[in-house]
């Protein structure tokens, strides 16, 4: 059976996460239950929302170094109004939602309008989200509201013991409507289109201004619905959360087989790399005696790893091309 | 007049002097500097003390930036140099050797030339963007770091070693020096020698450089390799100063502030041209404001704030569109003065 070319890294991704998890297994007892996979998409929902958004920047050409600082933004915003100000979380979750599309949304007008590199302008907005958190306070705000506390604390039971939470099923509905909207809309066509050449596609006549400054505004509405679920799984805001979140997930992006250069890619690949940054530290916890750190440095080998596999494939196929 | 205009440190210059004539307004014993057991003491001394690494990593970074390239893996080379020096340190029996803090400096150094290395072949012989080939460092570089320190923080006793952040030479940090040594050995090079010109040549256009003779891998490769070593001697310079090594947070955001001090340095993100003496004045705005922030009593938190709108304004001045936007808007208000108003922007 001949497999496609362009589905070669997915199917690498896939198979890594099967492997890892088989490896896993075998090695620790109780690691091959229901709960533990569970476990993964529990403890990583909100780095599979960020992710998703991320892909389509990625998958757009650019990059949007901002995500964590948005995250931490949007934990401090709704720790502060909920908890110090006493407003209804039914208001505070639109207002923060809101707040991360507008600065999304800001930031891609000026890479688009002024044509400057994504990279120092969502480096600049992560300077300033980063920086707000502070503004609002720099101490932790823990939130005890009681919609909060259920949310966070809500387990629904699934067949065999095993449950999940409702952040959990809110990062697979994302991950889901990504999924749909990359491969069967026009918005979704549109950002692949202007991933392989911005150029062709102004020629082609689409809207490349509102598809930009579109991905833009996705990921920060992304990250922000990462930061309330990211809420709910601390349950407190504060301005030193997730720390070099960009990074683990442009990682997660890559490993799962999107090209940095744009055009190329899956949502769903993204998906499978988020669960294996997820295997990676849940075996890594099974191991203990292993280190965090060692989750770095594998993830810096993994990241390493697909590079490399993505420049030979990308080669390959610009010299079939000659 | 108009000449002095156009120089490309006059704006970084006004704003560095607009800093520092806030700070006299403030407090007026800003520019004071006293002699105390042979060394200076004064807010001018400090900034250039604790903005030497900084001042480094900076002019590494120029000539990747200069190149088109970027590296963001300083800040852990940064950490890895500090920590494995240390680490050799800390092993050792009589941490006042000579000997122990001369190996001890030679292992950090040629680890950040492997580790400059490591970046140059991603990014010259393997083609990989330089955004994510120095990403990969990057991410596990702060594991490795971790690695070498145990995740603790290795604290050393060793007079020798501390004379290189916080010892003095001829009344002034022993810092400045190195600082200065590593700016003129990287102005010499490459404004004596045409080592500068290839960089250039290479920033503009690779493929055309490689075709005028020049072997585009090898100065990419060299450059990177030379931010490395920048960034490594800033590690010990760090570490050396408080006299440990911490893994997790040693250098931590060094590459977004040394990116910064190259760009209000007048040096373009898209390669091409570089000026060295801009960024060490960058160097030394970010290091002053940081200074002030603290002086004023303001939480130092919001220096991010205010370093976020300096990216972005210092970036807009530098964008074709943005000025063009400007351009049009003067053109349309028939606005008398409008060569003038183009130079300030330009």
């Amino acid at each position: 059976m001949s497999l496609n070319r362009k589905y070669i890294p997915i199917v690498v991704t896939i198979l890594l996460f099967l492997l890892m998890f088989t490896a896993g297994s075998f090695r620790y007892t109780g690691f091959f239950s229901l709960q533990v996979l569970m476990n993964l998409l529990i403890d990583n929902a909100f780095l599979l929302i960020t992710a998703v958004g991320m892909s389509f920047v990625i998958l757009s050409g650019g990059i949007d170094l901002s995500v964590g600082s948005i995250i931490a933004l949007s934990t401090m915003v709704s720790a502060s109004l909920v908890q110090q100000h006493g407003w209804s979380p039914a208001v505070v979750i639109p207002l923060v939602l809101l707040m991360g599309a507008a600065f999304g949304c800001g930031m891609g007008a000026i890479i688009h309008y002024f044509k400057i590199q994504p990279f120092i302008v969502t480096l600049a907005g992560m300077f300033m989200a980063r920086g707000l958190c502070y503004v609002i306070s720099i101490d932790t705000i823990t939130i005890d509201n009681p919609f909060y506390t259920s949310v966070a604390q809500t387990k629904i039971a699934l067949p065999g013991g095993s449950f999940i939470s409702i952040s959990a099923i809110i990062a697979l509905i994302i991950a889901a409507i990504a999924i749909f909207i990359a491969h069967y809309t026009r918005f979704g066509r549109n950002v692949y289109a202007l991933g392989g050449s911005e150029q062709s596609s102004l020629l082609m006549g689409l809207p490349v201004a509102r598809t930009k400054v579109l991905v833009y505004t996705l990921s920060g509405l992304c990250s922000s619905l990462a930061g309330i679920v990211f809420t709910f799984y601390m349950l407190s805001g504060y301005g030193l959360h997730a720390v070099g979140f960009e990074l683990d997930t442009i990682a997660a992006v890559v490993i799962g087989g999107t090209l940095l250069t744009g055009g190329v890619g899956y949502v769903l690949g993204t998906f499978f790399g988020v669960l294996i940054q997820g295997v990676i530290q849940t075996i890594i916890s099974f191991e203990g005696t292993l280190s965090s750190w060692w989750t770095k440095i594998v993830i810096g080998l993994l990241l390493f790893v697909f590079i490399l596999l993505q420049r030979v494939l990308s080669a390959n196929r610009s010299s079939l091309k000659q | 007049m108009g000449k002095l205009y156009k120089h490309h440190l006059f704006w970084p210059l006004c704003i560095l002097a607009a800093l520092l004539l806030f700070n006299l307004l403030y407090s007026p014993d800003f520019f004071s500097i006293t002699m105390h057991d042979g060394h200076l003491y004064g807010s001018l001394i400090d900034i250039l003390n604790f903005g030497a690494p900084l001042i480094l990593v900076a002019i590494g970074m120029t000539l990747v930036v200069a190149t088109k390239g970027i590296d963001l893996s300083v800040g852990s080379i940064v950490a890895i140099s500090g920590a494995l020096a240390c680490l050799t340190i800390s092993k050792g029996t009589d941490q006042n050797a000579l000997g122990l803090i001369v190996i001890s400096i030679l292992l950090a150094v040629g680890l950040s030339v492997l580790l400059g290395a490591w970046n140059g072949l991603l990014v010259s012989v393997a083609g990989i963007q330089p955004i994510i080939a120095t990403l990969i460092l990057m991410v596990a570089g702060r594991g490795i770091a971790q690695l070498v320190t145990g995740g603790q923080i290795i604290t050393v006793s060793s007079s020798k070693y501390s004379y290189i952040g916080s010892g003095a030479l001829a009344t002034l940090p022993f810092s400045i020096f190195v600082v200065v040594l590593m700016l003129v050995v990287a102005l010499l090079l490459t404004r004596k020698t045409s080592l500068g010109l290839f960089i250039e040549s290479v920033g503009c256009n690779p493929t055309a450089s490689l075709m005028a003779g020049i072997r585009a891998n090898w100065v990419i490769l060299s450059v990177y390799v030379f931010c490395g070593v920048c960034a490594g001697i800033a590690g010990l310079i760090l570490s050396s100063n408080v006299s440990s090594a911490d893994g997790n947070n040693a250098g931590l955001w060094y590459e977004l502030d040394a990116i910064l001090a190259v760009v209000i340095g007048g040096t373009s993100l898209n390669g091409g041209r570089f000026y060295l003496t801009g960024t060490v004045i960058g160097a030394l705005i970010i290091q002053t404001l940081t200074t002030t922030i603290y002086m004023i009593g303001v939480p130092p938190e919001i220096t991010l704030v205010v370093k976020s709108f300096v990216v972005l304004a210092v970036c807009l001045i530098q964008s074709d569109s943005f000025r063009a936007a400007i351009f049009y808007r003067w053109k349309t208000r028939h606005y008398p003065g409008e060569k003038e108003s183009i130079r300030h922007v330009s």
